[in-house]
Order: structure tokens, then sequence, then C-alpha cells
């Protein structure tokens, strides 16, 4: 008998029998409501009443860092201030290059090794595991040593691309140049997430069953056939559900890239999220940022739900 | 009676050749990933001066200063006052003196680790828990709305964190929740609960109702059920469960860094900060990263075997 | 059953924990916040007498620079309780005094004799006071503070490089008066072999998350005329943030910038710039006074420092920094931490902690004969402070800082347009900036 089980016995015999009487009473109806309460309550209180008090101060001048001032009312202002700023729309790009290029690399990579665990060549579940590793860092963390990692002279990315490629290690700064410091964060997201996509992509493979391959081996169709018309078509509702997953989580980053290289050189890869940081954590402009917050979920709501809905008609296939 | 996934191979038994590649291939990737992992291991064991070297030192000579600078506190005194202390206590005592600095108290990455503990098991066990629940009502009962109701709950998950966290400041401000573990544990929980949530519905749904309805007829309270026929047949989605809620809040830094101070603020937000003499001190930094990963290293090793489906149980169903 | 006892223990330990974490040790005790830099270690030293005197625990917290700002003003908006007392930069006291998240201290003073007169005007005046001039009292002058420079006196005593350099620009290699002569020298020494290894001319601010660039770019800015307003208190800042003046400055810090300072220098503060100099990778380094008594002791390249006052131009200028220490109002110990104050102000309290390693602002250790002579910089640390600019104290300040940090790092690092269209930008910024404090219609 396990654990559970002998506690659960246990715990029913100790259970006094006017009570037990009540709970055995309880209906399902009772049961269910009882058993969502506390995440509904919890996500009430913790997501939903902020949300519409996030719309609320969208609309105010109000400045948490002077509580004592006067709320007034500004109307859309902010809202037209946001969409009309240029370096709102700078944000945005830079949120979008970085969501764009970490998908495709993280995707293909990702895929690839998937492809190639699932081949099950010896040792595969230990490699696997090793591969896992980057993604249980915090990705403050991986920001602030890949910082140290990219340092021209004391680090030790440029020196390995040197002896790859010849080039003087001191001669470029991933961090510090305008040309580089965007891929500088898309090389450190890829490097940290792919294991994510990996992990879904073979869990999509794994779900393709044996029979299927068997029936096309019997039809003499290609290895390369197979991938096309079988592998690929039935692994893309997970490659969907992973580049959802990312994209979502890479839209709203914000650690990493803050600690690796501040937003800049100048604003190069300041994000969206750290723009609003520092709108509303060190200006506290609180009406301000909270317009911004909103701006951003409608953006990410809208998009996801585009998604979702294509990735379900891409299911139901 | 567990449930098995067929073990389909992507073609059927691939030759040894393509195998072969397909591991040189692999291994040479984890090999590429691994490096600055191995650099920063590796530089919790350097001293401050050879780990800021130029060229950077591939050989040295291994030094404690960095695990030592890590959870203590130093101030640089006169090689007279030194003298005159009395014989070093314990071996970073000596390796700090050597450096013509004296331990003047404990730093604050060992409570910041605690910290970090409490408030990530603790969030994920209430997420867990309380996602179970709510995901079994999901499953077998016909609650009103209910897709709705599931999309909205992972819908809280699109928000940045810096955008939940204006509301959250000033809510928490009012009710003196600001820098407290329990303030951080119900919001990590509150963020954690829509994928727990998602997760376990999907593993649930998987459990055919008819146990538990056998049981029931057998004159199981509906709750006993629950407790002894589909509890243990979640333990695998539970467990992967488990990983991802641990594996967000242990990491968790922007929270952490806007409403946490002195008393509750985790690891993530310390490690960036620790500085030596000049800038920052990569050997204490390499050494409080190195430390920071062996819990959720040790946790997700144990449980690998639960991750694989729990990364696409409760989205995407056959 | 089991699942919700579990969950009722979790629950249990941490509302005990949060209540536990509430309350403060009963016994006296005191939190004093300020940064995580050299003269704090000095003063965790002199506090020592303090606590031996009021049988008061001192607990320190000192935050690195880069994240001091944004971890304190959070404290303080957040209404917590961590500090007892803060030495806080000298910016925040517009936005401190004006929460009430600073004690009005007058009353204090008045009480126990403290007399502001007693400390450097220009301390007063820019670590106490708050609205700027009147006699409003936020904070005692702790620690007096500006940028300045180090150099390596060493490779500049070089016969070999003397001659050259004499050769070349026709005047003796020695610490730069002008920025334009620091440009010169950077450019001398930069790509250099010296010993063996290639040196770099010299190591300036570019740090972009806190104040870093902003600091360094205001000590080429003040010395070639760069102003806040044309008016004091009137915000016209047309022609005296972007005049033709301000742009010459602006040019030339970038031009030192590209020309003259170690590869990978983009994000550089103060850490990183003592890190370049006691590695020997640079002939001068801008930091604060704070770092010269540290420097002057350090193993590598201590006895072979030389320092000297921010090179003026058109006038003589230097970055104010330095802290007051003050009294935060929601502490649960204020009568400790108005003991503390009392016990600070001490004139021989305050020469200790000159003597320690922290710049007293009080004038019987600035007069005192022999102050010149008590350290090696202290010719420089006076003239300095003969000359201080501080940048904007108003409630807003880090909206204003932001926008110049930016504006700067586009401009300087990024290569994005000209320096007058990053000055004149900046202006629209603060513009903006005070017609929301209705500062400006």
């Amino acid at each position: 008998m396990s654990t559970i089980d002998l506690l659960a016995t246990r715990a029913v015999k100790a259970t006094p029998p006017a009570l037990s009487k009540a709970v055995r009473g309880l209906s399902d109806k009772t049961i269910a409501w009882i058993f969502i309460a506390p995440t509904i309550i919890l996500l009430l209180a913790i997501n939903i009443f902020p949300l519409v008090w996030t719309i609320y101060l969208s609309f105010t001048n109000y400045a948490a860092n002077r509580p004592n001032r006067p709320v007034m009312n500004v109307g859309l202002k902010w809202y037209r201030d946001i969409l009309g700023s240029p370096e709102v729309w700078a944000a945005m790009q830079a949120t979008a290059h970085f969501v764009f290029w970490t998908i495709l690399f993280q995707t293909l990579i990702g895929f690839g090794l998937a492809y190639l665990i699932d081949r099950k060549f010896k040792g595969h579940a230990f490699w696997t595991t090793i591969i896992l590793i980057p993604m249980m860092l915090s990705p403050a963390v991986v920001g602030n040593f890949w910082k140290f990692l990219y340092q021209p002279q004391i680090g030790l990315f440029n020196y390995v691309i040197s002896f790859f490629t010849g080039i003087e290690p001191s001669s470029f700064e991933m961090l510090g140049s305008v040309m580089l410091a965007p891929w500088a964060i898309v090389i450190v997201d890829t490097w940290m997430w792919t294991p994510y996509v990996m992990l879904i992509c073979l869990a999509g493979l794994r779900s393709i069953p044996g029979y299927i391959y068997e029936a096309a081996e019997v039809d003499r169709a290609s290895n390369w056939r197979q991938f096309w018309s079988i592998t690929l078509p039935m692994a893309l509702p997970f490659i969907m559900l992973a580049v959802l997953f990312r994209g979502i989580e890479n839209f709203k980053m914000f650690d990493m890239v803050v600690l690796l290289t501040g937003g800049g050189p100048g604003s190069t890869t300041e994000l969206a999220s750290i723009t609003l940081k520092r709108q509303a954590f060190e200006a506290y402009r609180t009406g301000y940022s909270s317009a911004f917050a909103i701006i951003l979920f409608v953006a990410v709501f809208g998009l996801a739900n585009i998604y979702v809905r294509t990735l379900n008609r891409v299911k139901q296939r | 009676m567990s449930i098995t996934l067929s073990t389909a191979h992507s073609v059927v038994e691939p030759s040894l050749l393509a195998k072969r590649s397909a591991g040189f291939i692999v291994i040479v990737y984890a090999l590429i990933s691994m490096a600055p992992l191995f650099w920063i291991f590796a530089t919790g064991w350097k001293t401050p001066p050879d780990s800021i070297s130029y060229p950077p030192k591939i050989v040295f000579n291994p030094s404690l200063e960095g695990y030592c600078n890590l959870f203590t506190t130093r101030t640089r005194q006169t090689t007279d006052y030194i003298n005159a202390l009395g014989p070093p206590q314990g071996t970073c005592d000596e390796v700090t003196r050597r450096r013509e600095m004296v331990i003047a108290g404990a730093s604050n990455y060992a409570p910041r680790f605690v910290n970090s503990l409490i408030i990530a098991f603790g969030s994920t066990f209430l997420a867990v828990s309380l996602g179970v629940f709510s995901a079994y009502a999901f499953s077998r009962f016909k609650i009103p709305l209910a897709d709705d109701l599931l999309f909205f709950i992972l819908s809280t998950r699109m928000m940045p964190p810096i955008a939940v966290a204006i509301p959250i400041y000033l809510m928490y401000r009012e009710i003196g929740l600001s820098d407290t573990a329990l303030g951080m544990i119900l919001l990590y929980t509150a963020v954690n609960v829509s994928l727990a949530v998602w997760l376990l519905k999907g593993f649930i749904d998987e459990i055919p109702k008819e146990y538990e309805e056998a049981a029931m007829i057998d004159g199981y309270t509906r709750l006993h059920a629950f407790f002894k026929v589909v509890l243990p047949q979640a333990a695998t989605g539970i467990a992967a469960t488990a990983i991802f809620c641990l594996i967000f809040a242990w990491n968790e830094f922007a929270f952490a860094v806007l409403l946490t101070s002195g008393e509750a603020q985790t690891a993530p937000p310390f490690i960036p900060t620790i500085i030596g003499e000049g800038g920052m001190d990569w050997p204490a930094v390499g050494a409080g990263t190195t430390l920071f990963l062996i819990p959720i290293l040790v946790f997700t090793i144990l449980l690998r075997k639960h991750l694989l489906r729990g990364i696409t149980f409760g989205a995407v169903r056959k | 059953m089991k699942t919700f006892l579990k969950t009722a223990t979790a629950l249990s330990a941490a509302a005990f924990m949060f209540v536990g974490g509430q309350t403060k040790a009963q016994a006296a005790e005191l939190t004093l916040c300020w940064a995580a830099w050299d003269p704090a270690n000095a003063l965790v030293e002199l506090s020592k007498d303090f606590e031996a005197q009021s049988g008061t625990t001192m607990k320190f917290e000192f935050v690195p620079w880069p994240n001091f700002a944004d971890r304190m003003l959070n404290e303080m908006n957040s209404g917590g309780k961590l500090c007892d007392l803060l030495i806080g930069d000298s910016q925040w006291i517009g936005g401190a005094a004006e929460n009430a998240n600073y004690l009005k201290l007058n009353d204090f003073f008045d009480k126990e004799g403290i007399k502001m007169s007693d400390f450097a005007p220009a301390t007063v005046y820019a670590y106490s006071t708050w609205p700027k001039g009147t006699p409003n009292y936020w904070a005692l002058p702790a620690m007096g503070d500006a940028n300045g420079w180090f150099y390596r006196k060493d490779w500049f005593e070089k016969p070999e490089l003397q001659a050259e350099y004499k050769a070349k620009y026709n005047r003796d290699l020695a610490p730069p008066k002008t920025w334009s002569e620091l440009k010169e020298t950077a450019e001398f020494f930069q790509n250099r072999e010296i010993d063996g290894t290639k040196v770099y001319g010299a190591a300036i601010f570019t740090e972009r998350a806190s104040e870093g660039i902003t600091m360094g770019a205001t000590s080429a800015l003040y010395p070639y005329g760069f102003k806040y307003e044309m008016t004091p208190g009137k915000y016209d800042m047309e022609g005296a943030v972007n005049s033709a003046d301000a742009v010459a400055g602006l040019e030339m810090y970038k031009a030192i910038y590209k020309c003259c300072t170690p590869p990978g220098y983009t994000d550089a503060y103060m850490g990183e710039g003592l890190d370049a100099f006691k590695s020997g990778q640079v002939a001068m380094m801008m930091n604060w006074f704070a770092f010269m008594p540290g420097m002057a002791k350090d193993e590598k390249v201590g006895a072979v420092t030389g320092f000297f006052v921010n090179p003026g131009e058109k006038i003589a200028a230097s970055t104010l920094g330095g802290q007051g220490i003050s009294v935060v109002s929601n502490t649960d110990n204020m009568d400790g931490a108005l003991a503390y104050i009392k016990w600070f102000a001490q004139p021989d309290v305050q020469k200790k902690w000159n003597d320690l390693g922290g710049n007293s602002a009080h004038n019987s250790v600035l007069n005192d004969p022999g102050y010149m002579n008590s350290r090696p910089f202290a010719p420089q640390f006076l003239d300095a402070m003969g000359g201080v600019q501080d940048f904007w104290q108003e409630p807003s300040y880090a909206s204003l800082l932001q926008g110049m940090q930016k504006r700067l790092h586009d401009y300087v690092v990024a290569d994005k347009g000209t320096a007058k269209e990053a000055l004149d930008g900046l202006i629209a910024d603060w513009t903006e900036v005070f017609k929301e404090e209705g500062k400006i219609q």
C-alpha cells in the first residue's frame, strides 16, 4: 500500500463520523467550487484586481513617489504620447528584432537537436540532460556573467572567436557596438533556451506513432520524403507551441538584457520591458507606465490569440 | 498502472552511421554549450587578479578566495594591525589575511539563499497544490465558461512582470506586504498557478474517469477517490509541473528586485551586486552562481524523466 | 487532509516569518545605509567608537553604486523600514524632502547646538538644503567628494617619454591643466608599449544604467561652460545646455572616448575604472576623490599613483559628488539615529573620519594647517571643492538623469547624431519633465 494510500485511509478513519458524513454528503458541485475557489480568488487578487487598477491608473497622472500629490484625470494623454513616441517605437523594434531572431535560431537548432537525439545514439539521455543545464539558470545571473564573458580584454568569448577566425580579440566589442549588441543578446538567449525548444520538439517527435513510419517504409518512401510528409507535419503543433511560449517569454524579456547591456549602447538593446521599468520604477511615472503596460498586454494578448487559433487549426488537421 | 508513450522513432531504426553522426553533433553542441558554464565554474576558483587577467587564464592556481569572498565582508587593514591580531581562525580567515584584509562579518549571500529556498519551494508547493485541485475540477466537472476561464488564467501570464509589478508594488505598500516572504510567495504562486492548472488538467484528462467512478461505486466518496485514485496516477504530471514552477520561482529577478529589500530579497537580485575592491568580484560571482545552480540541478536530475511529459501536456492533445 | 495540513503549515510558517520580520530588534540597534565603497568601510571602523560610547549596535547595508539609487529610492517610496540612517546621494534631497522621507533636522540642530556654519558652505548648500540655499536642513554633510583624476606618476616620469612628449607638444609631460591637454596626453599613451604591455590613454565614465556617463561627461561640460539654466530657478535651459561651448565640451568627451580608452569600455563606471587602473591598463583614470585613499595604499600601483584636479578649459570646474547623512523619517529608533548624527558632527569625530579615509566637510578639519599635508591629494581636493557643480536636485531628478543618460550614451557610445542634436534633444526631454511637474507652463 503506497504512503498516500496509507495516509488517506488513516485520515478517513480518523475523521469523526459527523464530519465524515458531512464531507461525504458534499455534492460534486460543492466540491468543484471548493477546489476552484482558492485559485480563482488568488488570481482575482493578484492578477485581475491589479490589472483593473492599472487600467484606472493609466488615465491619471499618479506618481508612485509622490503619494500626496493630488491625482488628476488625464484622459487618453498617455496613450497618445506612447503611441506617438519615437523612443517607444524604437523599443518595440528592438523587442521585435530580439523575438524574431531568437525564435528563429532556437527553433532551427532546437528542432535539429531533438531530431538528432531521437536517433537514440548511445548515451543520448545523459547528453540531453547536459544540454538542459543552461535553461535552469537565472536569466539575471546569466546576463551578469555573460557580460564578463563578452568583455574584449578579459572575457572568454572574444578569445574563442579569435582562436577560430584569427580576428584580433580586442578589435570588436559585442556589447559596445551598435551593430553587434543586438546579436549579443540573441546569442545569449539562444544559448539559454534552445534546450527548452528541444524538449518540446522531442516530445513531439516521440509522440509520432511507429506504425505510420512502418507503413511508409512498406510504401518505400525515402527518408527525406518521410521527414517532410510525416515527421515535420506531425511535429508541427509542438514546434508551434514552442514558438508560442518562447515568443511570449521573449516579448516580456527584461532581466537578462538589462544586466547584460543595460539597454545600451545608447538604446540599441533597450527592450520594451526595460523602457517600462525605467518609466515605472526610476522616473516613477506611474500613470504613463500603466498605459504602456496595458498597451503591451493588449499587443501580446491579441497576437497570442491569433496565434493560438492558428495553432488549433493546425492541430485539427 | 502507468500511461506509456509510444516509443516511436522518427525513422524506423536509423543506421549505425546515422546514429554515430547524430551523436557526434549533439555531443559537440553539448560541449560548446557547457563551455560558458565551465568558465564561470572555474572563475569561482580563481583569485580576483587572475579572474580579470588578460589574456584570460585557462590554467591557474585554484584558490578559495571566491567562495570565501562570497560569504564574508572584509575590510582592508594595515600590516601592523593584522600582525597584531591572533592566529587566523579557519581557512577563509587565512586566505583573507594574505590579501591584507580582515573578515568583518558575514555577507548577505546565505540569508538570500535561504530566502530563495523558502520562497521558491513555498510558492511551488502552493501553486502545485492549488493547481491540482483546480485542474481536477476543470477536468471532471462541468464548470460554466470553462474554456474562457482557462484562457483567462493562461493570459495572466502574458503581462510583462514589470507591468504586473506596478500595481502590486502599490498594493503591497498599502497592505504591508512589501519586502516580505509571504508577499513573494503569494505573488509567485499566482503567476505559477495558471501554468500549473493548464499542465495538470492535461495530465488529469489522461486519467480515465472510469477508475474514480469504479471506486465511487465501491463506496468511496468523491474526495476519497480523488486522493486515493487520481493523485497517485497524476504523480508524474505533478512532478513535471513542480519542476517548471520551481525553476520559475527560483530564478525570478524582476519581482524580487522591485518588491523586496533587506528582509525577503532572494539570491538573483543579489548575485549581480557582489563587488570586490574595484569592479565586480568575479570569483565570488562565479561561486555564487555555481552554488545557486545546485538545488535546481539536483531537483531536475531527480525528476528528469517527468520533464519531457510535462512540457506538452495540457496544450497539445491528440 | 494531508495536503491541507502541509499547506496550512507552509502558510503559517510564511506568516510567522512575515510577522517576525516586522519586529525589529528591540535592543538598541541602528541600520545605516550607504553605497558599498571604500569610505563605507572606513565608516564601519569609525562607528565602532559610537557603538562603544552608546551601546547601540550598528548594522550596515551597503549597496554597490550602480544599484544604490534604484534600491534606496525604491525602499523609501515603498515605505521600507530597512534604514534608520541613510547617507543618500545629493540629488535625492529634493524628492526626499518633499515626500518627507527625510527628517527635517533644523529643530534638532538648534537643540543640540550643531551649527551649519561649522561646515564648508559648498557642502551645506549641496548636501543639506532644500529648497536649494534656504536654511532648511535635511542632512548633515558627511562626505565631501568630487570627480578627480588619477595618473601613473612612474610613466609620466620616464625620461624617454618626457623627451618624446616635449618634442611633440612643446610642453612637459605633466598632469594636464585643460581638456585639450588631457586629450593630447591620452593620445600620447594610447596603444603605447610600456614595460612589455600595450596600454591605453584614459579610463572615463561611460556607464548607461545609473548615472555613470552623466557624471563623466559633466566633468568635461562644466569646464567648457555648460550650465543648466540661464537664470537659476527659471528653468530657461535654451542657450545654457546647448550653447556652443557646451557642444564643444561634449564633442571633446566623445573624442576622448573614441580615441583613447581601453577596448570594451562602453559601460564603465567606478569599478571598471579602478580595475583598469590597478591592472596597469591606463595612464589616467577619472574617478571620485573617495577612492584616492584606497588607491594610494594599493599594493600594485599605490606608490606610483598621482592625482590631479579635473582639468579646466574656460573655467575651473569639477563634478560634485558627496553625500549628507539623513535620518529616515519612518525609523523605529529615532532617538538612536539622532544620537548618531550628534556624535558624527563632533569635530574630533570628523577629524578621525577624515584620517580613516572619509572626506570630512567640517571647517575645523579643512582649515587645519596640517590638512594640506595630511594626504597626497588634499590640495587637489580643496581645489576641486572650490569649483564644484551639481546635477539637478529636483524631486524629478531621476527622470532628468534618465534623459541625460540616454542622450549622452546615444551620442557618445552609439554614435547617434551630433552633439548639438543630443543637447537640443536633452532640452526637449527636460522641458517635458518640468512641464509635467508644473515648473514650466
